[in-house]
């Protein structure tokens, strides 16, 4: 059966290249909270954290879970669904908190002084 | 000639592995599909949360931030052990890919215990998940107490994955020798994911956090 024979060890991948992808990822790390330590504007903030996360994110599903080095079949199975799934929950995300940001009340002031 | 009936007995009738995975990996895949979308519903539930109200951002950068540095340093540490266990289980070291996977468990310990020895300093200022420590209500005044609620919740489902993995990482462990090698790699999906997962909490909820008051 050429199953069995397909599931005998098929590993790819060398040490230095998975040493290198940890590197990679401290460097990433270190980037993220240098810009945490400069002190950007949330808004700035989010964005470059979220991609910077999103790049980590994929470097340890491709090389670390060893997703580059398996089957299309596999990896088409997994990460659109996971995609589209995350993406229909932004697609409620966005507009409804921007509008409850919006009706967001205001933080309470010090009560003045009364007038006598 | 294959006629059409053994081409379709061929593709359709057993015995080949369209993924070429066995069925227990692809089982952890899909586990992992479903993990990721729990973690995500709780991350995009803080999210709304903290854009819909005045949130606190406590976290200090030294000593705060510095220290969740160190427990990231330690998890992305761990994965890469884990890596090494599993590049020397595919290579038939069995006794080399052990002591990886013990020092991937060790690591997994250390960061729970550095997590612990964090919750426990937020705990000690009144942090609860109900209640903000009257300062920092003071400080953020109006800061709703879901601070609590998101991050014990958040970080205290990601700790219990770690606790999980560091557990499931010592029966690999010890059972090695009779393990295949696909086992080894599954366990190993299991913790990259994990690590994957913080890769996440780590800025969401800390580096977004910061004190920004002098």
């Amino acid at each position: 059966m050429t199953g069995h024979a397909e599931t005998e060890v098929h590993f790819a991948g060398s040490n230095k290249l998975f040493i290198s992808v940890w590197v990679w990822l401290l460097l990433l790390t270190g980037f993220e909270v240098f810009l945490g330590y400069i002190q950007l504007p949330v808004t700035y903030m989010l964005v470059i954290l979220m991609g910077a996360s999103i790049i980590k994110a994929a470097l340890i599903v491709a090389y670390f879970m060893h997703l580059r080095f398996e089957r299309l079949n596999l990896v088409l199975t997994i990460v659109p669904a996971l995609v589209i799934c995350i993406c229909l929950m932004l697609l409620v995300f966005f507009p409804d908190s921007f509008r409850s940001r919006n009706l967001r009340s205001p933080a309470p002031v010090t009560a003045p002084a009364e007038k006598h | 000639m294959a006629t059409e009936a053994q081409a379709i007995s061929g593709d359709w009738g057993g015995g080949t592995l369209p993924y070429r995975v066995g069925h227990r990996k692809l089982g952890m895949w899909l586990f992992i599909m479903s993990d990721s979308l729990t973690f995500s519903a709780l991350l995009i539930a803080y999210a709304y949360a903290r854009a819909s109200n005045v949130w606190p951002t406590p976290f200090k950068f030294y000593p705060s931030i510095v220290f969740s540095s160190i427990m990231t340093l330690v998890l992305l540490s761990s994965s890469l052990t884990m890596v090494m266990a599993v590049s020397a289980s595919a290579r038939a070291q069995k006794s080399r890919a052990r002591k990886w996977i013990l020092a991937t468990a060790l690591l997994g310990v250390t960061f729970i215990v550095l997590h612990m020895i964090e919750w426990r300093h937020l705990i000690s200022e009144g942090l609860t998940p109900f209640k903000l420590p009257a300062e920092w209500a003071e400080k953020w005044p109006g800061a709703t107490p879901l601070f609590g609620a998101t991050f014990f919740g958040i970080t205290g489902m990601h700790m219990f994955h770690v606790a999980t993995g560091c557990i499931y990482l010592l029966i690999v462990s010890g059972r090695v020798n009779k393990l295949k090698h696909e086992d080894v790699e599954i366990s190993g999906l299991y913790w990259h994911f994990v690590d994957l997962v913080w890769m996440f909490v780590f800025p969401m909820i800390y580096l977004l956090s910061i004190d920004m008051t002098k």
